[in-house]
């Protein structure tokens, strides 16, 4: 081949794949409703849920729609935390944005572009609808600024019934107990945990929310704070020791299956389907709730999978529960938008969403009867019971540490990193 | 519902494809039916400038007004509201995770380049032997349809770890246990990762080299290769004093295109370890400051790092090609 017809060949490729890329950009990553009806009566939201779960919120919103009239039009985006800055710089802000991470959601209301919550409710209505720990947790410079709708709760350890009654072992209450009963599975041939930290480029995550809960247990809810805005460094000795002692667990070949290459490379999704297997390949899965929809089919709640809470580790703080999840907040203040956050605020939504599962709710009002099954009742009991609730440090951090460094540097850890190193790495990328 | 919903926006990308060409075609022919009224020594001066500025129009909007941009910004913070001078240069030439960044794309690019080439090279001659050529050329050159992010799928399960005494779902871990060995987590362990990856690069690339190199050895004259082994040469000699000079050009255009396409790498990287256990490389750095973290100040000093490491390559590249059109 000539470098004529070479070059026009190269030209060919490159123009194929310029209009190929540019019609895929024009495709994007996001479900739309109904893109330019926002005219009166209509409120838009942009929110991270998406497929199943968007038609249960859909179902959570019918009676508001129904009984105003109003109509909402609401975009899932999984691209949420990218789309929202580009949509807010060039003026085509939703109305309602469901942030996933209040941290996203300060930065905003620092900018001064979102609208505080009272323009449409009543504060005290709020407070006896929500809990202290969740206002603070919507609350910036003194101004509360969002209305919570899902919560996540995190601190849970996941089992199998069948299994811990065969084996004869009981559900520990406190964290020596729990590492008593993990020495005792690894004495009777077995391996207690199940761990998997594989999530494509949010690898990580599972490790980080285990060292927040035992920062949680050890340290206590304020260092956890000063810890979340580097008030305390990173490679101080709080963090040290909660790095450490998850390593006493995740470092243990004979307490993790597959050891820590195994923990590295399994998908967290997966990682539960070991309590299941026959033999058990593990007993005990620490994670949030929303692990329910990556169960096997054949797991019956309750009778062959139950939870119980992540046992405390300092008696002074008893057993705190580490949370995540979405806050509504408003960018334009318009009647519509202002009925809907009301409407959030209320438990209808709630109950209808917690009735159709895969859902837990923040707010006071709604009782343990309307979910479906008894695990999902108990995890909601615990969140309920609990004294110490602290959202996840890692959406709270700064991205470049709560969604990077913390994140590989878990998986640096894990992957047999020296601890100082990590640590100190972690500290340096701190944004000043 | 959803049917009606897919239907429509396949309808669309219809019209938009049958619109944006039929326009331009439109265009091209309403311009050279324009330029025809002018008079006729007007008309072949001005034809090539009314063929050449939709293209010019578009390369400056998407290529270089975002490349001033991009340079402006990197001189930013990372909000780009204030100048911070060269602090997110500094940053990306002494921060460990870039160093490590810098070290992987170097193995890349020596490794991909020298051996998808030099393999491509050695299938292209060979190749030129064996009666089933097409067939064989074709099961090479399959690998370059699939994109990167559906090659790497692929090696994902290729690369599967489990742990021993468990069944091995991968396809080399499979191999490596029925040998007798322990499982091996590849894209895990610091030694083989980013060689790990390297291997699924090489794996598309060598397909690419070789139908480029194939076309190239088929152009070699008959007559020089008769009168070599006239005069005594051996297929060896052959092979490295009459092949390879002989398709030159065309292995620098292979080598220069490949070693464009590892510059810009990072589909793999993002798929397969998401950069975690030391396999950064600057794309997927750059990705993860601009996106992940929102530092459009670092993510753009590391893509004008990026540019400025192609420039050198498209210059030479260029330079050949002008070369070449002297000698013709």
């Amino acid at each position: 081949m000539n470098s004529a017809t070479l070059r026009r060949h190269l030209s060919q490729m490159v123009t194929l794949g310029l209009s190929l890329s540019l019609l895929s950009a024009c495709n994007g990553n996001q479900t739309q409703t109904d893109p330019d009806a926002s005219g009166p009566g209509t409120v838009t939201i942009l929110g991270v849920v998406v497929g199943e779960q968007q038609d249960r919120l859909a179902a959570a919103l019918a009676p508001f729609e129904a009984e105003t009239g109003i109509t909402v039009i609401y975009e899932g985006t999984d691209a949420f935390a990218t789309l929202l800055p580009v949509r807010v710089e060039s003026g085509d802000a939703p109305d309602i944005a469901m942030f996933p991470q209040p941290g996203l959601m300060a930065d905003f209301a620092d900018a001064g572009q979102l609208v505080p919550v009272d323009a449409a409710l009543d504060p005290e209505d709020l407070a006896a609808a929500y809990s202290q720990d969740w206002l603070d947790l919507a609350t910036i410079d003194d101004e509360l600024y969002g209305v919570w709708l899902r919560a996540s709760v995190k601190s849970l350890v996941w089992y199998n019934p069948q299994e811990f009654e065969a084996a004869g072992y009981s559900i520990p209450t406190t964290w020596d107990q729990m590492i008593a009963l993990s020495d005792q599975i690894v004495a009777d041939g077995n391996t207690p945990w199940c761990l998997g930290m594989e999530s494509g480029d949010a690898t990580g995550w599972v490790g980080t929310d285990w060292v927040e809960d035992i920062m949680l247990r050890t340290a206590g809810p304020e260092v956890y704070d000063q810890w979340i805005t580097n008030d305390i460094p990173f490679d101080s000795e709080p963090v040290r020791n909660a790095f450490e002692r998850f390593g006493e667990i995740v470092l243990n070949p004979d307490y993790i299956s597959g050891g820590t290459v195994g923990a590295i490379s399994t998908p967290f999704g997966d990682s539960i389907r070991g309590l299941f297997t026959d033999p058990p390949r593990c007993y005990l899965h620490r994670q949030a709730n929303f692990i329910a929809s990556f169960l096997p089919e054949t797991v019956v709640p309750g009778e062959t999978v139950a939870v119980f809470p992540l046992p405390g580790i300092n008696p002074e703080f008893g057993t705190p529960v580490l949370v995540a999840g979405d806050v509504f907040a408003m960018f334009n203040d318009t009647p519509e938008a202002r009925a809907l956050m009301a409407y959030l605020a209320t438990p209808e939504p709630h109950e209808i969403w917690a009735s159709l599962g895969g859902f837990i709710s923040p707010h006071e009002a709604v009782g343990l009867e309307v979910y479906p099954d008894q695990v999902t009742r108990q995890q909601a009991e615990i969140l309920a019971d609990a004294e110490i609730v602290r959202f996840d440090a890692s959406d709270m951090m700064p991205g470049v540490v709560g969604t990077g460094t913390f994140w590989s540097g878990i998986v640096d850890y894990v992957g047999g990193q020296d601890l100082d190193r990590v640590l100190a790495n972690i500290e340096d990328s701190w944004p000043n | 519902m959803q049917d009606t919903a897919n239907l429509i926006r396949l309808l669309t990308a219809i019209a938009a494809i049958v619109l944006g060409s039929g326009g331009i075609i439109a265009l091209f022919y309403g311009a050279n039916w324009l330029v025809n009224g002018l008079p006729y020594g007007l008309r072949s001066r001005v034809l090539p400038w009314v063929y050449m500025t939709p293209a010019l129009a578009v390369l400056a909007a998407f290529l270089i007004l975002p490349t001033i941009r991009t340079l402006i910004i990197s001189f930013m913070d990372r909000r780009s509201e204030a100048f911070v001078g060269l602090d997110n240069y500094i940053f990306a030439v002494t921060n460990s995770a870039m160093l490590i960044a810098f070290r992987n794309n170097l193995l890349w690019l020596v490794l991909v380049t020298s051996i998808s080439v030099s393999l491509g090279l050695v299938i292209a001659v060979l190749v030129d032997r064996v009666p089933y050529e097409p067939l064989a050329k074709a099961l090479i050159f399959l690998p370059m349809a699939i994109s990167f992010v559906g090659a790497s799928v692929i090696w994902r399960f290729v690369y599967a770890y489990q742990p021993p005494g468990f069944e091995q779902i991968g396809l080399l871990n499979a191999i490596v246990v029925a040998l007798g060995f322990e499982p091996v987590g590849w894209l895990v362990n610091r030694t083989v990762n980013n060689f790990a990856l390297i291997v699924i690069m090489i794996w598309l690339q060598t397909g690419f080299a070789m139908v480029l190199l194939s076309s190239a050895v088929k152009g070699i004259p008959q007559d020089v290769i008769e009168a070599a082994r006239i005069d005594g040469a051996n297929e060896f000699q052959i092979f490295w004093r009459i092949t390879i000079p002989m398709i030159n050009s065309t292995i620098v255009v292979v080598s220069t295109t490949i070693i464009v396409l590892v510059l810009k790498v990072f589909d793999i990287v993002f798929v397969m370890t998401g950069g975690n256990l030391d396999t950064d490389v600057i794309a997927s750095r750059m990705i993860k400051e601009m996106f992940n973290f929102r530092n459009f100040g670092r993510g753009s000093a590391i893509a004008v790092i990026l540019l400025l490491a192609v420039i050198p390559v498209m210059v030479a590249n260029i330079r050949r090609f002008q070369q070449q059109e002297v000698n013709r």
